[in-house]
């Protein structure tokens, strides 16, 4: 949205609150919703990007070197990754990051 | 002023609601057949099939996706129609609350009828009441005539691009439903003068996209409701303009709080649907018997008319309304409660005295609303008016 939704007053909304805005939910950092976060350990991990594939919020990015990492303005810190992970190279930590 | 008097027809008042939503080229109609309310959406089902109506009849499997289905087509811009009563209402009920909060000008009709259990297809208003608070307009009607007209008045009020809420249109299951009425049909000019086509501010496009029925987290669903509360108060002055345009082309005259012989009278019936058609009966033969009693019939129950009844009542000593729902471990019925809501600041106001009656069509006869007088007077001189009483139940 054009500003964040605690600045919005009643009357400023639409009818039904339509959204007329496209993408505007990725103004919304969810990221703040985890109570732990996934580590990379690049020792271990072999680029097989599961963990890219598996993650249900697109929260797992590549980076140039190859490597993944979690992107942690939307990761909600569910650990699909390190589950799916068939090297152990993810590790979830206490923490926002 | 009003057309040339125009020819009745008599006809079950289920098909002349149809014939109406035809008349207002509808443009979907989705619906699960429920008892009382079947007939309507089966002659709408016939007028499509037969080419008499171009629109699209969407069958389902439930009510929920029946409402679900309104939401969708009114989302697109179409005019969307669709009926339920009771256990079906029930289960849509979910969907009910929806399409108010994302502000689409569905019109439905409650064929009103008890909630089970014990299993009841008959007439009371326990299954709109479940609803009350879902931010519907919602009136009711006393006959056939009416539920007719307001038709025509409920997809004019809920599409008003000022108003933009679902229009719910209350009639007694059975009673008006099934009832073979003299029925005066608007032309279509008529019909044309009325209602505007159907032209929504937003609608699901791929050309224009938008995002309807989003995410609303704590920090903005306050405002939401705030905008969608003030919306249907708002909603208010369309709301009688369209029945001061209505009286126009028809001549005949609603109101959101309806008199009848109420300004001189001590006592005072308030009654919702087609009861107040007895009630005129009743009152009719009390004040020949020099009996100082009169009627208010509640017309418009969403938005509730605080001033209206104010007004209407603040003159009689004594105001008898009559529910026809129960509300289990309240204060009685929820007209009562209402009424008796609004006059509560106020310094002159009547003894209020509370009956529920006509539970699943248990017949309330002229008789008793001279019974129900006898017993309002012996209530208030004991000082009881509080306690409600659930008219003639056994025991």
């Amino acid at each position: 949205m054009t500003k964040p939704a605690d600045q919005w007053k009643w009357q400023e909304l639409e009818p039904g609150f339509v959204i007329i805005e496209p993408g505007s939910a990725s103004d919304y950092k969810t990221g703040d919703w985890k109570s732990m976060h996934p580590v990379w350990n690049e020792a271990v991990c072999i680029k097989c990007g599961l963990c890219y594939t598996y993650c249900p919020d697109m929260a797992v990015f590549q980076k140039k070197t190859g490597y993944f990492a979690g992107d942690y303005d939307y990761c909600k810190g569910c650990g699909i990754c390190a589950h799916e992970c068939p090297t152990g190279a993810i590790t979830m930590v206490e923490g926002k990051e | 002023m009003t057309q040339a008097a125009r020819k009745k027809i008599g006809i079950e008042v289920s098909l002349a609601v149809s014939d109406a939503v035809k008349q207002c080229d509808a443009d979907v109609i989705s619906a699960y057949p429920i008892t009382p309310q079947t007939h309507i959406v089966e002659h709408l089902a016939e007028l499509v099939a037969n080419g008499e109506l171009d629109a699209e009849f969407i069958p389902v499997e439930s009510e929920h996706s029946a409402m679900s289905v309104c939401a969708g087509s009114s989302a697109a811009g179409a005019r969307t129609f669709t009926a339920t009563a009771s256990q079906g209402l029930a289960l849509m009920a979910e969907i009910v609350y929806c399409v108010s909060a994302m502000r689409l000008p569905v019109v439905m009709v409650v064929a009103n009828r008890s909630l089970n259990s014990p299993l009841s297809i008959w007439n009371d208003h326990g299954d709109v009441m479940m609803v009350r608070d879902s931010g519907w307009v919602q009136i009711f009607v006393e006959n056939g005539q009416e539920a007719y007209d307001h038709i025509f008045w409920s997809f004019r009020v809920g599409e008003d691009p000022r108003v933009l809420h679902p229009v719910m249109l209350n009639m007694d299951g059975f009673i008006v439903t099934h009832t073979i009425e003299p029925i005066e049909y608007w032309s279509d000019e008529m019909v044309k003068k009325f209602l505007p086509p159907f032209r929504p501010k937003y609608r699901l496009h791929p050309d224009n996209p938008v995002t309807m029925g989003a995410f609303g987290p704590p920090e903005i669903f306050t405002e939401c409701k705030m905008a969608q509360e003030q919306a249907l108060l708002a909603a208010r002055p369309i709301i009688d303009k369209a029945w001061d345009e209505l009286y126009q082309i028809c001549g005949r005259r609603y109101l959101p709080v309806e008199k009848y012989r109420a300004d001189d009278a001590k006592t005072l019936f308030l009654t919702m649907g087609s009861i107040g058609e007895t009630a005129k009966v009743a009152v009719d033969e009390m004040r020949e018997k020099g009996q100082e009693i009169g009627l208010v019939s509640l017309r418009l129950w969403r938005p509730f008319p605080f001033e209206e009844i104010k007004d209407a009542v603040k003159n009689a000593e004594t105001l008898i309304v009559i529910d026809r729902a129960l509300v289990f471990g309240g204060v009685g019925g929820p007209v009562a409660s209402e009424v008796k809501a609004a006059l509560f600041s106020e310094k002159k106001r009547p003894k209020v005295v509370n009956f529920i009656a006509g539970l699943a069509s248990r017949d309330v006869q002229p008789d008793d609303f001279r019974q129900m007088v006898e017993k309002a007077r012996a209530k208030v001189a004991a000082g009881k008016e509080d306690e409600y009483e659930i008219y003639g139940v056994r025991g």
